[in-house]
Formats: structure tokens, C-alpha cells, sequence
């Protein structure tokens, strides 16, 4: 060993200096470590910082209990919402770990809002930071498309509806519309393939994009490095920098126990619920989207009709675009916010109005017509009782007694006489075949019936000397038993 | 290489009974965190482990008076119902019903203990076949010759509102002693 860079550590130094040392020569995780927790804050820690983690936090969290959720649920529209329910009535934990998912994606849209909020505030998109913005604003159009594609998966009346809503939008795209909608649903109508589509984007395309764009934020971020407070400079700060661990990383570490604290008695007082299955004959349902999406919901009643291209499309994308070009507008470096009044009143203005068109979305469907309200709260105590069923296992395709329900009476009796002579000893149950004798399926294709009961009636040779008898049977029941044969596959 | 902790060469730097306070607090809120999740975790993960095997599934043969005044046995084809996961499968499987001795039924499984092929019944002669390696069984399933290590394995029974009911169950090949697979 010639060619080691550190001397293997004093035989005197105890087990886990050892492993440890071993461990970094092979490594480098101590050089690691200090690059990720040794981070500089200027100004020191503070409870102000903990958005950007918290978000980490719950999406890991999500990838967590998402991943766990994808052990039992089946992405095809006659499944998804049987396995969900499965999920939420009989597998322990089920109910805990969905509701943990669905109030998860709830949580991190508020700390989005808080984060995207302190950041405007506080300025600190300012100095050299417009890739540090841009990728969060990618992270913010991902994050809602997950929310969207996670909505549908349940496949209980009120994703449907809402999804099928939803997917209505797009065609409203200019040019591209209709088949971007084609695309989206996998056919014109919402069906299976919508669901395997939606369930793609949620669990491999989405996340993987989440990932790469989380890594580039992290590394812009770690790049310009923390902005600290309101008066500092952001490009040149002048406080004493603080390292990140361990006072920041206790900070982030309390936060995530304070939110999963909040998600824990949410799920355990209000257990996320899932409503009947999806009806696409439902003609009173009134689909209705998560609360985040309710202002644009509201948003469209205003402008609908002609105007939807603009109020559904076009007013929401230059406001889109309006928002990432923010740090290349903002060109200060004045971080006060009273002394930014353009950039942060534009803000506040932009949150009350979507606070008050939720609020008008939901005074609209309470307090307004007494029939929609009516509704609403059937659709509420619809899914409150489906909830209070126990679990309906659904007839698995190609069993037995779901063949029988629907098979012809010929053939049904021509499966009792096979059963009743015994073909089953030999040929097996279903004629599957066993080591007696071959399989039957098939057989139907090759021979007609005519040959069929001739062969019943007088075996050949090759079928003699492999112990087959004559069938002595009336014409009616060979043909019957001709029938069942034929149907063997 | 000495192992010195790098820290920023600030004037903050935390002295270190403060710093393993600071540690303890994070270990303790690290801890609750994977507790609040982890557990109901490895429980939803591990579902199946800890349900109560409920294969007890008695599957229902006829009316008692339908095999009440047979005098030889007759196969007869159940419907095994099971859940597998979200869904019920029914699959179809024969079983012998021997005529009532002193009012009680006796069911046999027609899988050979040999190597599992389907034993049939020989009316003509008055006993069981298994047309594979010729093994043979008396009329109430004794082994008479053949490869067979045992005689026809009986199959749980009982009468319920004037159903004969019966509890299909595989059993292990090749062994003499009737050993349930689970």
C-alpha cells in the first residue's frame, strides 16, 4: 500500500475514530459535511429562515409516503379508486399515510406561499440571484402540476369531475388546444389512459423534474449565498457570518416536528376523505378543485364564454411571466420593503385579490343559491358515507364466478357435464391440462363442432392410448359440452 | 489526520458544552420526526405481516339431504372463494363426498399424495384410480397400492343450516403424513 494518501489511525484510538477515519479517507465525508452544514448565514440563524427547508422537508416526506401509497394503488380507471379505498379502509396505517400525502400537498402550497412571500419581502431575489429565482418559479409550476396530477388519481366522483374541468381548460390553448387535450386525457374523454397519464406525470416524469430543479435551486442558492436580513447587502454582506449547523439545522430540524406535528393531528382529527367512485353519469355533481385552485375557479365565472381564452389562458401566463421577470425588473439593490412599494404592493394586491375570489367561490357555493349549497353538502355527506362502508373487494377479472355470471347456458352446462365426468381428473379444471393428459384449450379452434363430439364420441388412437374413454352422452349434451370446449382459452 | 471540527473562524462560534446541548436537542427532535412517520410507515409497508390468517374459507357443497342416501362417493366441484388483496377471486376445484357413515360426511381431496395429479373414482370398479403412476385407494380413500406415501387426505366438514360445508386445503406431496401447506 504505497500509494495511501492518510496513515491508517494509531491502533490506541477507539472504534469509532477508527471507522470513522476510515470511512472519510474512502469518502471525504468530513469535507462533505462541511461544505453542506458549515454553509455561512450572515447575521446568524433565525426562525425566519425555515421555509426553504420546510419545503425539503415535506417533500421528502411526500416522496416517502408517496412511494409507500404506489405499493397498493393500481393506475387504471375500473381499479384506482378500489385500491385507494383499500388503501384507506383495510391496509393498517392506510388512512394516516394517505391523508399525510393528500394534507402534504396542501402544506407545501402554504409554505410556498410563505417562502415565495418572504422572499419577495424581504428582497431577496436581489443581487445575482435571477437563476435562484427562476428555478424556484420552475419548482412552483411543478409543485402545482403535481398537486393537479395527484388530484385525479383517487378516481372518486369529485377528482373526476374536477380533473375532467381541469383537462376542459386546455383545449382552450390557442391552435394546439384540442389536441394537447387529446394528449393529456388519452382519448377524448377521461378514461384509463388519463389515469395512467396523470399517474406517469405524478410519480416518475414530475418528480424527476422536481429533483433536477430542487438541486439547481439548492446549488444557486449555496451559489450567491443566504441573503440574512432585510438591511443587509445582498451581494456583499457585511454581518458576521454564522455557520448553518448547528443552530440553523435545529431550527429547520423543530420546524419539521412543528409541521408534521400539524399534519399528524389534522389527518388523525379530520382523516382525508375519498367519495363514492367515479359516475361519469352523474349529471348534479358539481365538481369543485382543492382549495388553491379555487380563485382560478372563481377567476373563470367572470370571465367565461369568449373571454375564457383570456381569462383562463392569457391573463393567467402574462401574470406568470410577469412574476419570473421580477429580479430582472427589479434591478436595486434596495431590500426594505418600504422602500419598494411597486414590487410589494404588486404582491399584496395579487394575494388579497385571490384571497377574496376564494372567499367569493366559496360564499358563492354556501351562501348564495340554497340549491347549491344543498349539493355541496350531499356531496360532503356522500363521501362521509362512503367512508363509513366497510371495503367491497371488487370480482377479479377471469374468475370463476364472475365467468359464470355472464356465460352462455350452453356453455354452462357443458362445463357442469365436464365436471360431472371427470374430464377435470385429466384434463384439469378449465382444461388447463395436467400430467394425465393435455391441455384442452384451443381446441375449439382447431376442429369444428361436428369433430368435436366425433372425437368425443370415438377417441383416435393417439387419444386412447393416453387413457381417454367414449363420451356416452346425448347429442344435445355433446353439443353442449362441444360449446364449453370451444370457449376454453 | 487530526480531526479537528471545522468551523467558520467567526466570533460566533458555539463553545461546546453549548454546541452538545444543541446536538441533544437535535437528535431529540430528529428522533420525533421519524417516529411520527416511520412508524405508521413500517406498519402500512408491512400490512400483511401482522393480519390474522383468516384462510379458513368453508366453501358449500349442497343441501345434506342430496348426499344423505348416495352409495358410492361422487365428485363434486366447490367454488373457492379468496381475497387476494382489493379483489375476490373464485376458482373452481372438485371434491369427494364418501356416503354418510353413522350421519357423518367425510370429504376427500382428489389431489394424489403421490405427486398431485387428480385421482378419479372407477365406479365399475369400486375403487380410486390416480390414472397417472396407477396408484389405487379403497372406497373411504385407504391406499391399496401404487406410489401413493399415503392414503386420500380428508378435508374439514360440517353441517350448517342443512348445508354440507367443506374447508379446502392443499396438502404437501410425497410425505406419508398429511402435513397442510400454509
Amino acid at each position: 500500500m504505497t500509494n495511501k494518501a492518510t496513515p491508517e489511525p494509531p491502533a490506541h484510538s477507539n472504534v469509532g475514530a477508527r471507522f470513522d477515519n476510515w470511512l472519510d479517507t474512502r469518502t471525504g465525508i468530513h469535507a462533505l459535511l462541511h461544505e453542506t452544514l458549515d454553509e455561512p448565514i450572515p447575521g446568524g440563524a433565525s426562525w425566519a429562515y425555515v421555509f426553504g427547508s420546510g419545503l425539503l422537508f415535506l417533500f421528502v416526506s411526500q416522496i416517502i409516503t408517496g412511494v409507500c401509497l404506489a405499493l397498493y394503488y393500481v393506475p387504471s380507471a375500473d381499479h384506482a379508486h378500489t385500491t385507494v379505498a383499500y388503501i384507506v379502509k383495510v391496509v393498517t396505517s392506510g388512512s394516516f399515510i394517505r391523508s399525510i400525502h393528500a394534507y402534504g400537498s396542501s402544506g407545501i402550497i402554504i409554505l410556498l406561499l410563505l417562502h415565495i412571500g418572504q422572499t419577495i419581502l424581504y428582497g431577496s431575489y436581489k443581487g445575482r440571484r435571477e437563476l435562484l429565482w427562476l428555478s424556484g418559479c420552475i419548482l412552483l409550476a411543478l409543485m402545482l402540476g403535481m398537486a393537479f396530477t395527484g388530484y385525479l388519481l383517487p378516481w372518486d366522483e369529485k377528482s373526476y369531475f374536477a380533473s375532467a374541468v381541469g383537462t376542459n381548460l386546455v383545449a382552450e390553448v390557442p391552435f394546439l388546444g384540442p389536441t394537447l387535450q387529446k394528449l393529456i386525457r388519452g382519448g377524448d374523454q377521461m378514461g384509463t389512459l388519463t389515469v395512467s397519464r396523470f399517474y406517469v406525470m405524478h410519480v416518475f416524469v414530475l418528480p424527476a423534474l422536481l429533483t433536477g430543479f430542487l438541486a439547481a435551486h439548492v446549488f444557486f442558492f449555496r451559489k450567491a449565498g443566504a441573503a440574512g436580513p432585510i438591511k443587509e447587502d445582498p451581494v456583499y454582506p457585511k454581518l458576521p457570518p454564522v455557520p448553518f449547523y448547528p443552530r440553523q439545522v435545529i431550527i429547520d430540524a423543530l420546524f419539521a416536528l412543528v409541521l408534521i406535528g400539524i399534519l399528524a393531528i389534522v389527518t388523525i382529527k379530520i382523516p382525508m376523505d375519498l367519495g363514492p367512485a367515479a359516475n361519469p353519469a352523474n349529471t348534479s355533481f358539481l365538481p369543485r378543485p382543492e382549495w388553491y385552485y379555487r380563485p382560478a375557479f372563481q377567476w373563470l365565472k367572470y370571465l367565461s364564454g369568449r373571454w375564457s381564452l383570456i381569462g383562463g389562458i392569457l391573463l393567467p401566463a402574462v401574470l406568470a411571466l410577469i412574476f419570473a421577470a421580477v429580479p430582472f425588473l427589479d434591478r436595486r439593490l434596495e431590500r426594505r420593503p418600504w422602500r419598494r412599494p411597486i414590487v410589494v404592493g404588486a404582491f399584496s394586491l395579487f394575494l388579497v385579490a385571490y384571497t377574496l375570489l376564494g372567499v367569493a367561490s366559496y360564499r358563492d357555493d354556501y351562501y348564495k343559491d340554497p340549491g347549491v349549497a344543498a349539493q355541496m353538502h350531499k356531496q360532503e355527506e356522500d363521501a362521509r358515507a362512503f367512508m363509513q362502508q366497510p371495503f367491497v373487494p371488487e370480482a377479479a377479472a377471469g374468475s370463476a364466478s364472475a365467468a359464470l355470471a355472464s356465460a352462455d347456458p350452453k356453455v354452462l352446462k357443458g362445463q357442469a357435464l365436464f365436471q360431472a365426468g371427470s374430464c377435470n381428473s385429466c384434463h384439469g379444471d378449465g382444461g388447463i391440462g395436467t400430467a394425465a393428459a393435455g391441455p384442452l384449450t384451443g381446441a375449439g379452434q382447431k376442429f369444428t363442432d361436428a369433430r368435436l363430439i366425433a372425437l368425443l364420441r370415438t377417441p383416435d388412437n393417439k387419444m386412447i392410448s393416453g387413457g381417454m374413454t367414449p363420451v356416452d352422452l346425448s347429442q344435445d349434451d355433446l353439443e353442449a359440452l362441444a360449446a364449453y370446449l370451444r370457449q376454453l382459452h | 489526520m487530526e480531526l479537528i471540527p471545522q468551523t467558520n473562524n467567526g466570533p460566533k462560534v458555539e463553545s461546546s458544552g453549548r454546541r452538545s446541548f444543541l446536538g441533544a436537542l437535535l437528535g431529540l427532535s430528529t428522533a420525533a420526526v421519524s417516529a411520527l412517520l416511520a412508524v405508521p410507515l413500517v406498519r402500512f409497508v408491512t400490512y400483511p405481516l401482522r393480519k390474522a390468517a383468516s384462510d379458513t374459507v368453508w366453501s358449500d357443497l349442497g343441501p345434506v339431504q342430496e348426499f344423505a342416501s348416495i352409495t358410492a362417493p361422487i365428485a363434486k366441484t366447490i367454488t373457492l372463494e379468496r381475497r387476494d388483496a382489493w379483489q375476490s377471486t373464485s376458482s373452481q376445484k372438485a371434491v369427494y363426498v364418501l356416503p354418510p357413515k353413522d350421519g357423518q360426511f367425510r370429504i376427500l381431496s382428489p389431489i394424489c399424495p403421490h405427486l398431485g395429479c387428480s385421482i378419479r373414482w372407477i365406479d365399475a370398479e369400486g375403487k380410486f384410480i390416480c390414472p397417472c403412476h396407477t396408484g389405487s385407494f379403497t372406497a373411504t380413500g385407504e391406499r391399496i397400492v401404487g406410489p401413493p406415501p399415503r392414503s386420500m387426505d380428508s378435508l374439514e366438514s360440517k353441517v350448517e343450516g342443512g348445508l354440507l360445508k367443506v374447508r379446502y386445503q392443499y396438502f404437501r406431496q410425497l410425505i406419508p403424513n398429511k402435513e397442510p401447506m400454509a
